[in-house]
C-alpha cells in the first residue's frame, strides 16, 4: 500500500493516488496527503486506478476527507474504481456524497 | 555449371570411320569419349558409365538407334541425357522418327564440326537448367513435407488443447474443415461448474501460422477459466486482454461467445465481428439473426472493451447456428459467393430441424462443387435441451462431485501471537475460491471476511469503542489505541468457521467468526448499524448485511454468522 498525492500547479486540485489495499493501515498516510497544505484546494480527486480493495474503515476515511474539504460544499471526485471497489462504494450509497466514475 | 564443363559423351556408330571422326572432334574439345559399335553395346556402356550426352547413329546392327534411344531414355529416368541422332537419312519421316524415339535433336552426315560443338554446348546448358529445376523441385517437396509434418504435430498439440472440452456433447453438432486451424478458425466448448455450457467460435484475421498462433492462448484461457467458474464477462475480458497483448496490430479474432443455461432455458450471446448467427425455433418461423454488436477480440484495450451480452429465451429443441464467414464466402466455379440469402433459404425451405445442419453443409459443398471445396468452412449447431438429456451436463455434475469442494466445513483459529501481523484473509480466500462457483464472488467474500474479522479483533479482543471515531482526532486516536493494545495483547482467540454446502442453483456458505471477548451481552456495545450516512464508523456490519442473505448474532454476541448463498448463473 502506498499513498501519493500531487497538487495542480495553481493549487486548485489535489489528486490522491491509492495503491493496493485501502484500509486502516493507510490512515496516517491518507490523512497526511491532504492535511497541512498551505492553501486548501478547491477540488479533490481520489484516484483508485491501483486500488485493489477498500474496507469499511476506508469509507470512514473518505468521509473524513469530505468533512475536511468542507462537508456538503466539498467537491471530491473518485476515479478509476475497479468493479469490486465501486460495488462497496455503491452499497454504502457513497455516490450521493462523492462524484464517482 | 558453365557450358564449357567437360562432359562424358557416348559415341555410338557402326562405321569405324564415322565414329573415329566424331571421337576426334569431341575429344578435342576436352570431353571424355566412350564408344559403342551398335545399339546393344551403346545401351550397356550407358548402363555402366552413365554418360552425360549420347551421339547415336540411327541405323546400326543389333538394335538400331531408335531402339537404343528408347532404352537409354528409360534408363536415364528423370535426369536429362540429351540424345543427338547422327543420320544420313534426310526424309521428313525418318527425322520425325528420331525425335519420336526420344531423340532430342539430329545431326546430318557429313558432320559439320562447328554445329556439333554448338549443339553440345547448347544441350549442356539445358542439362544444367534441368538439374537446377530438379534440385529446386526436390527442395520444395522436402520443405512441403516438412511443413506438413510440422502442421500435423501443431494440430495434435492444438487438438489436445482445443478439444479438451465438451464439443462431443449430444446437443452440439459441428463441422470444422480438416486444416481449419490454419485458416484461423477455432471452436471451443466447456461446461461451467453450474452446468451451463459455454461455446466460443472464433475466426482470426489472416491465414496460416500467424492466425493459428493466437488460437492456442485463446483456447487455454477459455478452458482454464470456464472450468473454474469465472463469469462470462471475465473470460471475454481475459481473452481480449491476452490477444490484444500478444497479437500484432491488424491480427485479431472475430468471435461469438454463447453461454447456454439449460435450467433457465436461456442463452446469452456476445458477438464481436462474426456474421449473424441464427436462432431456429422448433416451432418454426423465420430464423432470428443475432448480429454482431461488438468489436472483435484483441482490438480494444480492456478499459474500452464492452462485455454486455444479448439474452434470448429458448424453448426445448430450439437451436442456435453459428458460422465463420467461410460459408458466406464459399465460391462456386463461376466465382459467385454462397451468401446470406442462400443460407437463409436453406432454413426456410424445410421445417425439419433434425436435418438442418447436414442440409446447410451439403448445400454449401454442392454449391462450391467437388473440385474446389473450400478449406475454411466452420459450422456449429447448439441445441437447447432438457439438462437431464444433455450428456455434458451429467458429465460435469459427475466431475464436480468427484473432484471439487462441495460439502465441507473448516475451523481456523487465530491465536494472540498472530493478531499483530497476520492477515488470515488471503489464506482463507484461497480455499474459498477452490469452490468453482465461488470464485466469481471472491470480492464479496473478501469484504465479508475482512469486516467480520476486524470487528472481532477490534471490538471483541481489543475492546475498542467505535464512538471514538466520531471526530477526525478520535479516528486517529482509535487507530493509535488499536496499535497500542495490539502490541500488548497476550491472550484471546478468534475462530473462523466456514461451512459450505451445494444446492441445485449453486451453494450456501456460512461464515462464522467468534472471538473470546465478552460479547455485547457481556457488557460490550451491541453492534450499531449506522443510519447516519455521514458517520465515520459503523459501516462494516452494514456492508456485511448488504452483501449476504442473513446475519445472525450468536452466543453472547461474540459470535457473528453471515450466510452467503450463491447462484452460479450470475
Amino acid at each position: 500500500m502506498a499513498i501519493t498525492s500531487t497538487l495542480s500547479s495553481d493549487g486548485s486540485l489535489l489528486t490522491i493516488y491509492i495503491q493496493g489495499r485501502f484500509d486502516f493501515s493507510s490512515h496516517q498516510d491518507f490523512r497526511a496527503s491532504y492535511e497541512g497544505l498551505e492553501k486548501k484546494p478547491e477540488r479533490y480527486r481520489v484516484d483508485m486506478q491501483e486500488t485493489s480493495y477498500l474496507d469499511s474503515s476506508a469509507l470512514g476515511m473518505l468521509l473524513l476527507l469530505r468533512d475536511h474539504a468542507g462537508g456538503d460544499k466539498a467537491t471530491i471526485e473518485i476515479r478509476n474504481c475497479s468493479p469490486d471497489v465501486k460495488k462497496i462504494l455503491t452499497i454504502s450509497n457513497f455516490e450521493q456524497l462523492f462524484d464517482i466514475r | 555449371m558453365s557450358d564449357d564443363t567437360p562432359l562424358t559423351i557416348l559415341v555410338a556408330d557402326d562405321s569405324d570411320t564415322d565414329r573415329h571422326i566424331l571421337e576426334t572432334i569431341v575429344a578435342r574439345d576436352g570431353h571424355r569419349v566412350l564408344s559403342a559399335r551398335d545399339g546393344r553395346e551403346a545401351v550397356s556402356v550407358f548402363e555402366e558409365e552413365q554418360p552425360d550426352l549420347v551421339l547415336l547413329d540411327a541405323l546400326m546392327p543389333n538394335l538400331d538407334g531408335f531402339g537404343a534411344a528408347r532404352r537409354i531414355k528409360a534408363l536415364a529416368g528423370e535426369s536429362l541425357v540429351p540424345i543427338i541422332f547422327l543420320t544420313s537419312l534426310t526424309d521428313t519421316e525418318s527425322l520425325v522418327q528420331c525425335l519420336d524415339a526420344g531423340g532430342d535433336d539430329f545431326l546430318s552426315k557429313p558432320y559439320n564440326r562447328v554445329i556439333l560443338q554448338a549443339k553440345i554446348k547448347s544441350f549442356n546448358r539445358m542439362r544444367a537448367m534441368h538439374s537446377t529445376i530438379l534440385d529446386q523441385r526436390d527442395q520444395i517437396s522436402r520443405h512441403h513435407e516438412h511443413l506438413l509434418q510440422e502442421q500435423t504435430v501443431a494440430k495434435q498439440v492444438f487438438d489436445n488443447i482445443a478439444h479438451s472440452g465438451c464439443l462431443d456433447s449430444n446437443n452440439v453438432k459441428y463441422f470444422l474443415s480438416s486444416l481449419a486451424m490454419f485458416n484461423g478458425d477455432i471452436l471451443v466448448a466447456g461446461m461451467r461448474p453450474s452446468g451451463s455450457m459455454m461455446v466460443l467460435l472464433g475466426d482470426f484475421t489472416g491465414h496460416g501460422l500467424p492466425a493459428a498462433v493466437g488460437a492456442i492462448p485463446l483456447a487455454s484461457t477459455f478452458y482454464g477459466m470456464v472450468n473454474k467458474g469465472f463469469a462470462v464477462s471475465d473470460i471475454l475480458r481475459e481473452i481480449n486482454h491476452k490477444l490484444k497483448t500478444i497479437l500484432p496490430v491488424g491480427i485479431f479474432c472475430c468471435a461469438t461467445m454463447v453461454d447456454i443455461n439449460f435450467r433457465r432455458q436461456q442463452i446469452r450471446v456476445w458477438n464481436g465481428g462474426l456474421p449473424p448467427g441464427y436462432i431456429r425455433r422448433a416451432s418454426g418461423g423465420e430464423p432470428e439473426p443475432i448480429t454482431s454488436t461488438h468489436l472483435p477480440l484483441g482490438v480494444l484495450s480492456n478499459q474500452r472493451f464492452k462485455d454486455d451480452m444479448q439474452l434470448y429465451d429458448l424453448a426445448w429443441g430450439d437451436s442456435l447456428y453459428l458460422w465463420s464467414d467461410g460459408i458466406h464466402e464459399a465460391r462456386n466455379a463461376d466465382g459467385d459467393m454462397f451468401g446470406e440469402d442462400r443460407l437463409k433459404a436453406v432454413f426456410v425451405e424445410d421445417a425439419d430441424n433434425s436435418t438442418l445442419f447436414d442440409r446447410i453443409l451439403g448445400r454449401v459443398q454442392a454449391f462450391v462443387g467437388e473440385g474446389r471445396r473450400d478449406d475454411d468452412l466452420s459450422l456449429v449447431e447448439l441445441r437447447m435441451d432438457r439438462p437431464e438429456n444433455v450428456n455434458a451436463v451429467a458429465a460435469e455434475a459427475e466431475r464436480r462431485s468427484r473432484s471439487t469442494l462441495s460439502e465441507w466445513t473448516m475451523s481456523f483459529d487465530v491465536l494472540p501471537g498472530s493478531f499483530r501481523h497476520f492477515d488470515p484473509m488471503p489464506l482463507l480466500l484461497t480455499i474459498l475460491v477452490e469452490v468453482p462457483g465461488l470464485r466469481q464472488h471472491s470480492g464479496d467474500l473478501y469484504t465479508l471476511l475482512a469486516e467480520l474479522y476486524s470487528n472481532a479483533l477490534e471490538h471483541g479482543i481489543l475492546q475498542l469503542d467505535s464512538d471514538l471515531k466520531s471526530s477526525a482526532e478520535g479516528f486517529t486516536q482509535y487507530y493509535e489505541l488499536r496499535q497500542q493494545r495490539l502490541s500488548a495483547i497476550s491472550e484471546g482467540l478468534i475462530r473462523i468457521h466456514l461451512q459450505h454446502s451445494t444446492t441445485d442453483e449453486g451453494g450456501i456458505l456460512r461464515l462464522r467468526v467468534e472471538d473470546s471477548g465478552p460479547g455485547f451481552a457481556g457488557g460490550a456495545r451491541a453492534p450499531a448499524l449506522s443510519n447516519d450516512s455521514h458517520a465515520y464508523c459503523g459501516r462494516g456490519l452494514a456492508l456485511v448485511e448488504k452483501l449476504c442473505d442473513a446475519v445472525h448474532y450468536l452466543g453472547d454476541g461474540n459470535e457473528v454468522e453471515a450466510v452467503f448463498s450463491w447462484s452460479s448463473d450470475a
